[in-house]
């Protein structure tokens, strides 16, 4: 089994822990002088970055949550002059607004050798042809990847989303080794396979890498019977970096997090308090590399546990559960991070007001599929069909502009959505993976 | 090999380095970059036990040394090379040479030793082989930076500290000297941690880096991360002066 960087990799407590703590130190020292948010925050809690003495002085300092991002929307958090930022990538906010991450050079760089460790640990080499078929854009992920295996140096196919008529003839006639995508979409490719009468053997693809959402063993199983190949899990968070946080080796015991660029922690997510070692909670992150966006005890919302156990791989790092579970109320569509509440904003805001709703959540054959059921309310009762028609479009339209993903809208009787002590529960998620 | 945590050292009232955490792997060169009065030259006389720090942890091959005389430290095997070279200068060049075995010869006696590591020396700077005899004032500048080079390594250290070894030099001399360095590296297995003002050579020389500010680690980094790292570019390499930007 290969290891991209044995001296990151493989390095004992002891050096790493010293390593974690001049990063931290001199990262401290950074937002502190650069980010007008962290010294605020330090500042209002009593601290300086000199604080910082041992790494478990970590906690001393503020988390860092989506809200704080989106108050400092667009560019509060960066700790570099925009004309050294050489990327700006954004994420899914809680409103309609996005959260703008930058990354310098060397920040690329470095996002491409974190990619490469995971794509390595998952089997790639050199020989490889990548085919990636995540959304290129301002999503990080197929960049992330893409350039972790540039810089392992395989062929990438650079697919984007869809299409897969076309995934599958390029799949067959490029001889594609490893599938980049979701494992839905995995599922989704094997489906049309079958469909098309080709037999997977007959493919060329040995490993796939499979993230951006929650699966299961069940399903790792399943894919690797029907597409005939090893699958992995890796873990990225935009706000962090992208792809690259964490990634599963061959023994497929967990994702190692790369820990001399990332401090995770695990906290209760009610409480805020560090909880043991071992135990589930919400994952926090705080980079140590990041020269552009630094962060500082990130919650991810990720609900997860870290074991500190020796892995056979050889690989020193700790290593995270699969993600089956948010601490918000964040739904993840196909791969994208989705916030009810930014589907809310683009509801009442075409509908000019509040109108009872409900976002319904299904797993149709291998894909998710999201539906806003909306009540006919008076005022939308009393529009022509036409106009009722050019309505349901509107709000289709706004939605997909938010949150990047398209959706299904329908219009039912009023109060005909069940309540629950006269309430709508806003989301009624129906998957089972 | 060599371990510090939370150093701060101070010049009476006034502090100097802050909170500073480092470390050396063995056969590294680690470069140290800053500005004038960010805190280098202290973090090397704080390392050898010059201006022992008020308070941190330093360790060096499981020893803590943060505590120990200038001498116990330089037994243990680490050897520093001043800024502005400071040779014997109306004593020869050989006399100072065994002058840095001193402490050497007492722990370990022989005068054997010390000649081979003399004989050493002369390899690593043939001129001055030719100059033994000459009194260490009438060399060159370069001659006397060699000269300076050559006494700290008669102790033998696993460490050598090195101040702005080509500070007035010219660039064919500095050359010779970065030379020499990445050779004491390489084939004498010294670990090195370097200040140097030509921030460009000492990133092409060394693995690993660090950036201090006003007594504050602000970076870490390898040698590739730093020479691409704006900052860095910009205070140290002459490259890209500072604009004002707006958001």
């Amino acid at each position: 089994m290969n290891i991209w960087d044995t001296n990151h990799e493989c390095m004992s407590r002891e050096e790493l822990e010293q390593l974690q703590l001049e990063r931290l130190q001199a990262i401290a020292n950074r937002v502190y002088k650069n980010v007008t948010h962290y010294r605020k925050a330090f500042t209002d809690l009593g601290i300086i970055a000199e604080d910082i003495r041992s790494l478990s002085d970590l906690t001393k300092l503020p988390f860092t949550t989506k809200d704080d991002l989106r108050v400092n929307y667009p560019y509060g958090f960066f700790a570099v002059p925009l004309r050294e930022v050489v990327r700006i990538h954004s994420s899914s906010g809680t409103t309609s607004k996005p959260i703008v991450m930058g990354y310098t050079k060397n920040d690329i760089k470095i996002w491409s050798n974190l990619a490469a460790r995971f794509m390595t640990a998952a089997g790639v080499t050199h020989d490889d042809v990548v085919q990636i078929t995540f959304r290129y854009g301002l999503f990080t992920g197929a960049f992330g990847v893409h350039y972790g295996a540039e810089a392992i140096g395989a062929s990438v196919i650079p697919m984007g989303t869809g299409n897969t008529d076309k995934q599958i003839m390029i799949m067959q006639d490029y001889k594609t080794t490893v599938l980049v995508s979701t494992s839905s979409y995995a599922l989704a490719i094997a489906d049309h396979l079958e469909h098309l009468g080709i037999d997977p053997k007959s493919l060329s693809l040995k490993a796939g890498l499979f993230g951006g959402e929650p699966w299961s063993e069940k399903m790792r199983e399943e894919i690797e019977r029907r597409l005939s190949l090893k699958a992995t899990d890796n873990y990225g968070v935009s706000e962090v970096i992208g792809p690259g946080v964490a990634g599963e080796c061959l023994c497929k015991k967990g994702m190692h997090i790369y820990e001399d660029a990332f401090i995770p922690e695990i906290i209760n997510p009610e409480t805020g308090a560090i909880l043991p070692a071992g135990s589930e909670g919400e994952l926090v992150l705080t980079t140590l590399t990041r020269e552009a966006f630094p962060m500082i005890r990130f919650r991810t919302g990720d609900i997860t546990s870290l074991d500190y156990a020796a892995c056979e791989c050889g690989r020193t790092l700790v290593r995270m559960k699969r993600i089956m579970r948010r601490s918000d109320d964040m739904l993840i569509i196909r791969g994208v991070n989705v916030f009810p509440s930014q589907i809310e904003d683009a509801l009442f805001s075409v509908a000019q007001g509040e109108t009872p709703y409900q976002i319904v959540v299904e797993r149709k054959g291998a894909m998710d599929n999201l539906e806003v059921v909306v009540e006919v309310t008076d005022k939308i009762f009393s529009l022509e069909l036409q106009k009722q028609r050019s309505f349901l479009e509107t709000i289709k339209k706004r939605i997909a502009s938010v949150t990047g993903i398209n959706v299904d809208v329908r219009l039912v009787e009023s109060k005909s959505i069940l309540r629950q002590n006269g309430k709508i529960s806003k989301v009624l998620d129906k998957r089972d993976i | 090999m060599l371990k510090i945590k939370n150093i701060n050292t101070y010049y009476g009232q006034a502090q100097a380095l802050k909170n500073v955490s480092l470390h050396l792997s063995e056969g590294e060169i680690v470069t140290l970059l800053g500005a004038n009065g960010a805190g280098k030259t202290t973090l090397l006389n704080s390392l050898s036990g010059v201006v022992p720090p008020r308070e941190g942890q330093i360790i060096f091959n499981n020893v803590p040394i943060n505590n120990l005389a200038v001498h116990q430290i330089v037994r243990l095997g680490i050897s520093q090379v001043p800024e502005g070279r400071q040779v014997f200068k109306p004593v020869s060049v050989e006399d100072n040479l065994e002058l840095g075995a001193y402490l050497h010869h007492k722990m370990f006696g022989g005068g054997d030793e010390v000649k081979k590591n003399k004989e050493m020396v002369y390899d690593l700077f043939p001129i001055l082989r030719e100059r033994r005899k000459q009194l260490a004032g009438t060399l060159s500048g370069g001659e006397q930076q060699m000269l300076a080079i050559g006494r700290a390594f008669m102790a033998r250290p696993k460490l050598m500290l090195l101040d702005e070894p080509s500070m007035g030099l010219a660039p064919m001399v500095s050359q010779e000297i970065f030379r020499v360095i990445e050779n004491l590296s390489k084939e004498k297995k010294t670990t090195v941690l370097l200040v140097e003002q030509n921030a460009r050579a000492a990133l092409k020389l060394a693995n690993r880096g660090y950036v201090l500010e006003t007594g504050h680690m602000i970076l870490e980094g390898t040698a590739a991360e730093l020479l691409d790292n704006k900052d860095v570019q910009r205070a140290y390499l002459g490259k890209d002066k500072k604009e004002i930007w707006e958001r």
